[in-house]
């Protein structure tokens, strides 16, 4: 369950991102935020994963009020979520294979177990036969579905996705959503921010739109 | 998480490490080698007084210690002080030399006129002590337990360049010290350094390490293997370093041993100290890292 209680953002500078938001999210949902370039979709995204604090208001996370997470104990919390990132936050001068093993050593998990679980990974996302590349030689596309995998590589609960589908055509947009979809079924709360109108008339599920840091 | 499996990422972040050096071979070459000339220089001095302490040791074989007790100690007591000397470690013979034995022996000597002009006996009973095979120091150490015994008036000592000698290497053991106190603090931060600018180069791994969920204990681990093992190999190769001195320098110490008519060679570093070398070497390195990791992560937030 995620709940947002009054929350603002102003990021240094100012410039108000996020203004006495409050919203519910149940266990097991899957949800998508729309809304303009530059209405807070990301912020929002950053706010439930605790990459950024609230200015004010309170943000719950199951039982925890990450609001209030201590820096030490951040780390542990942000291990149950896989967050896809806009920007992919790639290591370029690693291999494919090394971006999907990394969730899993940060997890301690043993070498050949992590190696299997990160080839799946891989396998699920259609890039089997480039775990030796460097990310720098895959195509946007391609790097998407690699941010994809490192995501749910660790089996989070909670995945958040920033534009997953940006940089994908029609099919592997859908498949995609079919790994995300398959992911709910399972019981995981997934949160979509996109823009894509026709993908979220597909998939019919709930919807939250932003507009200049407000939900309507 | 098992045993087994921190186990292994300890392995892992130590392969990391090694993994790290061997990326830029010659920066790492270049700090092993800097580490390994400044931890010789030490070790080399260490080295040299540990064989000058065994050659003077040699050399103080046949001295021999005259202790003149105070005139008023009586023969019980001299004798029974001799009895106490005997079992004192440090002393190989000793002879008790009554006044009456030294008065006679002086009196054969010829000087009997202005003897017999005293009303009586001025000597002082005497020890004659030979130490066993010993260095410098612990003659002077001997020499200086026996003047502080209320009975004992004065000594004719060890002899003075022996004793010059001892002092000398005292210096040499302090200055060793300082030198291998002040190199340590000078490696720890070279070795810091290095690790600094290792972590602005990946600092971008250790952002999207910590936003995924990365410990700053995971973050700091590779980092810390990465100081040691550098540590190690320096020292490593000062072990080297002053092995190869010892071999270059014993050719021509054969040589001039040859010429007397003796077999001796400087010894090479034993076993404890080129293990405190090592393992000194290892602390330096993880001290250098720790202190550089916790400044540098700090930057970072
Ligand atoms: N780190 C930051 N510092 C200052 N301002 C920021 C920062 N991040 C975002 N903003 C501002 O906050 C507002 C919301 O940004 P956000 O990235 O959440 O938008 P978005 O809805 O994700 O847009 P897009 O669809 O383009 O990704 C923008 O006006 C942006 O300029
Ligand atoms: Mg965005």
């Amino acid at each position: 369950m995620i709940e947002l209680i009054d929350v603002t953002k102003r990021y240094p500078g100012g410039h108000v991102a996020m203004a006495n938001v409050s919203l519910y999210i149940p266990h097991g949902e899957m949800v998508f935020i729309t809304g303009r370039s530059g209405a807070g979709k990301s912020t929002l995204l950053k706010l439930i994963g605790s990459l950024e604090k609230p200015t004010s208001g309170h943000i719950k996370i199951g039982n925890e009020d990450t609001s209030r997470l201590r820096r030490a104990t951040l780390p542990y919390f942000r291990l149950n979520i896989g967050m896809i990132f806009q920007d992919h936050k790639l290591l370029y001068d690693r291999s494919v294979l090394d971006n999907v093993l990394l969730p899993l050593h940060i997890r301690e998990i043993s070498r050949t177990e992590a190696t299997r679980r990160a080839r799946a990974a891989l396998e699920k996302v259609g890039l089997a036969n480039r775990e030796r590349s460097r990310p720098v030689t895959l195509s946007g596309g391609e790097q998407q579905r690699l941010c994809i995998a490192r995501a749910i590589v660790g089996r989070p609960r909670l995945i958040l996705a920033d534009e997953p589908t940006a940089n994908l055509d029609d099919d592997y947009a859908h498949e995609i959503m079919g790994i995300l979809q398959a992911l709910n079924e399972s019981g995981d709360t997934i949160l979509i921010a996109t823009h894509d109108q026709d993908l979220i008339a597909r998939y019919g599920k709930r919807r939250l739109t932003l507009a200049n840091g407000n939900l309507s | 998480m098992t045993l087994g499996t921190h186990a292994q990422h300890h392995l892992d972040s130590l392969i990391t490490a090694w993994q790290r050096l061997r990326e830029q071979p010659l920066a790492s070459a270049f700090s092993i080698l800097v580490i390994g000339i400044a931890l010789s220089l030490p070790t080399g001095l260490y080295l040299l007084i540990t064989n000058l302490d065994r050659t003077s040791s040699g050399l103080t074989e046949h001295t021999e210690i005259t202790v003149f007790l105070k005139p008023k100690i009586d023969t019980a007591t001299a004798l029974s002080l001799a009895e106490t000397l005997r079992n004192e470690p440090g002393i190989r013979k000793l002879r008790f030399v009554s006044r009456e034995d030294a008065l006679l022996e002086l009196q054969r000597s010829g000087l009997d006129d202005v003897l017999s002009s005293l009303s009586s006996n001025p000597l002082p009973h005497t020890l004659v002590i030979e130490p066993i095979q010993a260095s410098p120091a612990q003659i002077r150490q001997l020499d200086q337990r026996l003047r502080q015994r209320p009975e004992v008036d004065a000594i004719t000592s060890a002899e003075a360049w022996a004793r010059r000698l001892a002092a000398l290497l005292d210096f040499g053991v302090g200055l060793t010290w300082l030198l291998a106190t002040v190199l340590a603090l000078s490696l720890a931060a070279i070795t810091g350094n290095t690790i600094r600018l290792q972590i602005y180069a990946r600092r971008d791994e250790i952002e999207i390490s910590r936003l995924i969920g990365a410990t700053d204990r995971f973050i700091r681990r590779p980092f810390l293997y990465f100081g040691a093992l550098q540590g190690l190999l320096g020292s490593l190769a000062a072990l080297i370093f002053s092995g190869l001195a010892i071999l270059w320098l014993n050719q021509s110490v054969a040589e001039l041993a040859t010429t007397y008519g003796s077999s001796f060679r400087l010894a090479t570093l034993d076993l404890h100290i080129s293990a405190l070398l090592l393992v000194g070497g290892i602390l330096l390195g993880l001290t250098g890292a720790w202190l550089s990791v916790a400044h540098t992560l700090r930057d970072f937030d």
